[in-house]
């Protein structure tokens, strides 16, 4: 018998990637607002008595119309349109048990497939404590369809789903018949009297949520919130971290005294302690400010905080001409903007989401903060302003520029290129729930493992071949006379204007690949150069090597500058156009090279002044 | 009267769902909005009040003002 192939079929956010999940023991992303799945993904598990199972995790769709990318996603694998892709045999509905009344109907639209289906009402935990009270045996009687309960995020909770899934795989499959189409109105009516039918009690909305709403939603006290938590995430990264990346890096540069003890003196000794560990160890040093910015993210993506964030902020997008549901992938972006990218596939309109793809590049992701805080380590004093730390403000002055001027970009875009109607806000706010420490985990180790895997690739790569360049021909005296001087020098004509000087001309070729790459290979640079006296860490000697305007201009650079090969691929993929890449990588170049002009040539006059 | 012009944390009952454009009235349904339902504006969005949160049963949906005004409701009893 060949393999059922099971589409999981829902509304947004009822739990379809956390069953994904608890099924198949994948990794999708789960997290506590609709639209955290955009892309389908599939995995296999086998029942009880050793049926396997296909299963394929869809975005979140509310009917069969769909009106966004991510819902088209889904609807196109339904109906057996996506390419490659044979339909799926059977349906598992997924339904929020505490909002059967709202959502029955949609179980009565997904007839019209006119496949098998099988209903099960997630997270009937909650519900039950929310006071439900329901007679599923009369619902699955007039539905007639098989009707379950589940609680995904438990083994014992996806038993009876099994258990009946098993029975329902095990029948012959009735010959698929499509059903005639009602409206939606007469569906819904159906929908209606099925559920008050069935209902012996409603449950009323979660208390907790209705508590906290109170606050978190109010005009004033909700900003307040909003931008405390923005300002406190910031801040946590920057002053939670001293402690563990002081540790790395004093490590790092024991391991290299260590290995110039061990190794005679020669090219080997240099490659591994100039090459290597000056490279590698310059990037694995801000493991632990990825993590401590990963987990607030974590943990606001699964509280069910973020759909909370796109209400309070609608308002402020739509004068720029954005969706209030762009606010979500943008803040995404905070992490990195790939996801962030990808999630813009919820906003209906296809001009606020390519709007919104052309300004996420501008989001302060985590990549920059090997760049930020090595620069800010060296050049700005560990001063207290007031309750705050001076390197902190900084670092959130940065955030705050980014900000900016992915909003203004975003307000001249809707008033050029992307003109168009503003695109109706209709989203569900999530009941509030505990982060799953589970999933917690997971996130944060696949984001640190990510981390760790590119600086062992990449990274790890790149510290050798630039180690090479910057060490030979054995003949060089000078920096500028070996391979990677040489290369150096060609851009340096261009960024030299800038303030650049040759080591930066150096590391941003490299730097193309991935933004910390441009801090290893700094590393790299300047650790060959002073190959007799590497004791002390990268920032220390960047500090007497640049000036400030220097220093100022290549964090400006870093505000804008497009170096990301994954990002722009990503753009390509999703906008499924060289044009718009190219303009994305053209404008954010420009800007890139504008403001650090700018900040090097009024912070030198600035300087000469004072 | 319009949902726009119920007053904050007052429930009433949706009486008619109509837009000039029916792929709004569409979504508003398929997302849970039905005549006959209760619904209470729960929250106003910070700047002018806008958006404005609606709590339909157990869920609660933002909704702008222009999607808002699709929906016609009359105290409820």
């Amino acid at each position: 018998m060949t393999t059922a192939r099971l589409a999981l079929v829902g509304a947004p956010n009822c739990g379809k990637s956390t069953l994904f999940n608890g099924l198949t023991g994948g990794r999708a992303k789960v997290a506590n607002y609709p639209g955290a799945t955009v892309e389908t993904r599939s995995g296999r598990f086998r029942t009880t008595p050793g049926r396997d199972v296909e299963l394929i995790d869809l975005p979140g769709i509310y009917g069969l119309t769909p009106r966004s990318m991510d819902e088209r996603v889904a609807v196109d694998m339904l109906t057996g349109k996506t390419p490659g892709e044979a339909a799926p045999d059977l349906l598992l509905i997924l339904i929020d048990a505490s909002n059967i009344r709202t959502h029955l109907h949609s179980v009565l639209q997904l007839r019209a497939i006119g496949k098998p289906m099988i209903v099960s009402l997630n997270m009937i935990d909650l519900a039950e404590r929310d006071g439900l009270k329901l007679d599923v045996g009369k619902l699955e009687q007039r539905l007639g369809v098989p009707v379950v309960t589940s609680r995904a995020t438990r083994k014992a909770g996806r038993e009876a789903l099994l258990s009946r899934l098993d029975d329902v795989l095990g029948a012959d499959l009735p010959e698929a018949q499509p059903a005639q189409q009602a409206s939606l109105k007469d569906l819904q009516r159906e929908a209606r009297a099925i559920a008050r039918d069935v209902t012996i009690a409603e449950p009323v909305l979660n208390r907790l949520t209705r508590e906290v709403d109170r606050y978190v939603l109010h005009p004033v006290a909700g900003l307040a919130i909003l931008f405390s938590l923005l300002f406190l995430m910031f801040q946590a990264v920057f002053s939670w971290s001293g402690a563990p990346m002081d540790a790395i890096d004093g490590g790092a540069i024991a391991l290299g005294e260590w290995v110039r003890a061990i190794l005679p003196e020669g090219w080997l000794q240099s490659l591994i302690v100039d090459g290597v560990i000056a490279g590698v160890g310059s990037v694995v040093i801000f493991l632990p400010q990825i993590l401590i910015l990963f987990a607030f993210i974590l943990i606001l993506e699964a509280s069910g905080y973020m759909a909370r964030a796109a209400f309070l902020m609608d308002e402020l997008m739509m004068k720029v001409g954005l969706n209030g549901r762009a606010f979500i992938p943008l803040l995404s972006s905070f992490a990195c903007a790939i996801p962030g990218i990808m999630a813009a596939r919820v906003i209906d309109s296809e001009r606020d989401r390519l709007t919104t793809i052309m300004i996420a590049p501008l989001m302060t992701c985590s990549a920059r903060l090997p760049v930020y805080t090595l620069i800010i380590a060296a050049f700005i004093p560990r001063d207290m302003v007031g309750p705050f730390n001076l390197q902190g403000l900084v670092m959130f002055g940065l955030y705050i520029a980014g900000i900016a001027s992915a909003v203004t970009v975003a307000f001249v875009l809707k008033r050029t290129l992307t003109k168009g109607q503003t695109q109706p806000l209709i989203m569900e706010l999530p009941t509030y729930k505990l982060p799953d420490p589970r999933d917690f985990a997971i996130g944060l180790w696949m984001r640190a493992s990510a981390f760790l895997k590119r600086a062992g690739t990449i990274i790890l790569a790149t510290s050798i071949l630039l180690w090479f360049l910057a060490s030979y021909p054995a003949s060089a005296s000078t920096l500028r006379e070996t391979f990677a001087g040489r290369i150096g020098g060609l851009l340096e004509t261009i960024v030299a204007p800038i303030g650049f000087n040759l080591e930066i001309s150096i590391a941003l070729i490299p730097g193309m690949a991935a933004r910390e790459v441009a801090v290893s290979a700094l590393g790299t640079v300047y650790a060959v150069q002073n190959a007799e006296d590497n004791t002390e860490g990268l920032a220390m000697v960047l500090q007497s090597a640049w000036s400030l305007p220097t220093a100022f201009a290549f964090l400006a650079w870093y505000v804008f500058a497009p170096q990301c090969f994954a990002t722009l691929a990503t753009i390509r993929r999703e906008t499924n156009s060289w044009k718009w890449t190219g303009f994305a990588f053209a404008y954010l170049m420009g800007l890139a090279y504008v403001a650090a002009g700018l900040v090097y040539h009024v912070s030198s006059a600035l300087m000469q002044a004072g | 009267m319009k949902l726009t012009a119920l007053p904050k944390g007052e429930t009433a009952r949706i009486s008619k769902i109509a837009s000039a454009d029916p792929a709004l009235e569409a979504k508003l349904r398929e997302i849970g909005f039905s005549e006959g339902d209760e619904v209470e504006v729960a929250h106003h969005g910070p700047i002018g009040g806008r958006p404005i949160c609606t709590r339909l049963n157990q869920t609660l949906i933002a909704l702008r003002m222009e999607e808002a005004a699709a929906i016609s409701v009359e105290p409820a009893k």
